[in-house]
């Protein structure tokens, strides 16, 4: 690749980017939600985050077998549990990722 | 000083997920490394895109020579949430002048949504001064994006294989920390094992499709269970009074 193509990549990224952020807060004055929609949104941050993290948790491994042994599905279990357990922000992502390797380096 | 304070609220409330971010961060310059792109394109495109996520995919079809179309609909895919993310926080930008809602959106980010926007619910921060908590958040987002970017091309380029040590996994313990709070009634329940299923049922899907198409699902489950709780939940209360 060419210091163009780079360069067209970075500015195509930055414009999808930044417009797909800004684009309702350009005339946010004017937008108006219709009531459906605002309770709709409360539920994207759980239904983006989770569609993207699934994938990756479970691709390493077949789903229902040999789960112990995927440090994948291990970390993000104890992540998980000790997240709706105590709800600790900190503690949630300390304790995954601290299993993630202990796992990692066991089966290694 | 007032303004300081606010700030400091939103880098404090932001710490989790910043921790949650070096990691990955440091991950993202030392691929670029790996793949040999230019070290300058990784720390240019912290600096300008600012999308943790979509920039690890479109260094991934940089890699196998995606064509720009490819690329840049890839982005726009990934990023497609924060679309969902600035609809939600409208009503708290609207009365803000332009410079500051560019600040606002170019920052927009799932951590930076995810560390001020509860704080906008619960009334800890209001309209009209809350946006220096946002900047807090994102100023330290900025911050944290880019050190450890330039740190990962160094590091990257000093020690070879570190892109397989598995440190994407911080991304996932930080984006489950986002989402166990919410976890609360079992509309989010349902919202979040329908998206979950529904990303694996469809991870073979070109371009992301399958991203877009079960968060929307998701969405669409935990709005449609919200309706039905609301109404059988004063019913409910009622049983347990008498």
């Amino acid at each position: 690749m060419t210091f163009a193509d780079y360069t067209f990549i970075l500015i195509g990224m930055f414009i999808v980017t930044f417009g797909i952020r800004f684009v309702l807060f350009a005339k946010a004055h004017k937008v108006v939600m219709p009531d459906f929609l605002e309770r709709a949104l409360k539920f994207v941050p759980v239904a983006v985050l989770t569609a993207i993290i699934t994938p990756m948790i479970f691709s390493t491994d077949k789903i229902f077998s040999a789960v112990v042994s995927n440090e994948w599905f291990v970390g993000a279990l104890s992540a998980f549990i000790v997240g709706v357990w105590l709800q600790k922000q900190l503690l949630t992502i300390l304790i995954g990722v601290t299993v993630f390797f202990i796992v990692k380096f066991v089966n290694s | 000083m007032p303004i300081l304070i606010d700030m400091k609220r939103g880098s404090l409330a932001s710490i989790p997920m910043i921790i949650g971010g070096i990691p990955f961060g440091v991950l993202f310059g030392s691929l670029a490394s790996s793949y040999e792109l230019s070290p300058w394109f990784a720390i240019v495109m912290s600096l300008f895109v600012f999308a943790g996520s979509a920039q690890f995919v479109a260094i991934g079809l940089i890699a196998v020579d995606a064509p720009l179309w490819v690329i840049v609909s890839t982005t726009f895919i990934v990023n497609l949430r924060h679309l969902l993310y600035a609809a939600d926080l409208i009503k708290y930008v609207k009365q803000l002048p332009l410079l500051l809602r560019v600040l606002m959106g170019f920052g927009l980010t799932d951590e930076t949504y995810a560390a001020v926007r509860p704080l906008y619910g619960s009334g800890e921060i209001c309209e009209r001064a809350g946006y220096y908590t946002y900047l807090g958040s994102f100023l330290s987002f900025y911050l944290m994006w880019n050190i450890t970017t330039a740190l990962g091309v160094i590091f990257g380029e000093l020690i070879p294989g570190m892109s397989e040590w598995g440190l994407e996994f911080a991304m996932v313990a930080t984006f489950i920390s986002i989402i166990t709070p919410y976890l609360k009634t079992y509309p989010f329940w349902l919202a979040m094992v329908t998206a979950g299923g529904t990303s694996i049922l469809l991870v073979s899907l070109p371009n992301n499709l399958g991203l877009l198409v079960s968060a929307m699902a998701g969405v669409a489950v935990g709005y449609l269970a919200d309706l039905q709780y609301r109404t059988i939940k004063p019913v409910s209360n009622n049983e347990g009074a008498s």
